[in-house]
């Protein structure tokens, strides 16, 4: 495996954050340890390389901007527990597969094609056609909302960072 | 763009596009191994930026979304995703 100056035990604190988080908020790590190591292993790699942890699973682009949908866990994270039971990587898994209701497999990829991220970039509506009071921003990884002039600078409820919030109203 | 060979029983020219840090990546590529077929790998993620460039245009033209792994058998058949039962049959 290629991971220079990354140890065992970095690996091992990371896996055991992530863990605690994902249980926290309700969430659950792969309990496949071997596999999900290795996709600690990733992340790590991908945080050394590009400053954030982008999604050891998809290609980074090694822009912030382009890259902010697959900053672990990724836009895409919750639709895909939903409908697969697993996120892309099978990093983070579902009650019913903890509970041995449901296999984890390698599933489709949800994450638009370039040409198309692209497009969307260019024509991305920012919200704020209809009047309120306050602006209200969502987090792009779990849903939350609130009101405030600003978005917070992490996310009460799943921790991700200011930069994931978009202008919902 | 280079290639890392893996020698094997040849059943036409497989072609294994990669990322070093996925776990599907890696599951895929111990599938090759384990079924010993002579086949080639490149990890996109650590190719030279111009290269990865030409390397996207080359996975995105197989599989338009440009995921990993995507592997093509004989420049026709494609596979995208660990779908190891898929695998198996293209390569018997």
């Amino acid at each position: 495996m290629i991971a220079p100056g990354i140890t065992d035990a970095e690996i091992d604190a990371r896996h055991r954050q992530l863990g605690r988080d994902a249980e926290e908020g309700g969430y659950h790590l792969n309990p496949d340890v071997a596999f999900t190591r290795n996709l600690v292993r990733g992340l790590l790699v991908n945080e050394q390389r590009y400053g954030y942890m982008a999604c050891p699973c998809r290609i980074a682009a090694g822009k912030k901007e382009e890259d902010l949908d697959i900053i672990c866990p990724c836009d895409y994270r919750d639709p895909d527990l939903n409908e697969h039971g697993a996120c892309y990587c099978a990093l983070y898994v579902s009650s019913d597969v903890i509970a041995g209701n449901l296999p984890v497999g390698s599933i489709p990829e949800r994450r638009p094609p370039r040409v198309e991220r692209k497009a969307a970039r260019m024509s991305r509506s920012t919200g704020g056609s209809i009047k309120t009071a306050y602006p209200v921003w969502r987090c792009r990884v779990c849903g939350y909302l609130c009101a405030m002039e600003n978005p917070p600078l992490v996310c009460p409820i799943c921790k991700a960072k200011q930069d994931r919030f978009e202008r919902f109203l | 763009m280079k290639m890392e060979h893996v020698p094997g029983t040849r059943k036409g020219t497989v072609v294994l596009y990669a990322l070093s840090t996925c776990g599907w990546c890696a599951k895929t590529k111990a599938l090759l191994k384990e079924i010993g077929v002579d086949h080639s790998f490149v990890y996109v993620d650590l190719l030279p930026e111009d290269e990865l460039e030409e390397a996207l245009q080359e996975v995105e033209r197989f599989n338009p979304h440009g995921s990993f792994p995507t592997l093509v058998i004989d420049n026709r058949k494609v596979i995208v995703g660990f779908r190891e039962q898929e695998i198996r049959e293209a390569l018997r």
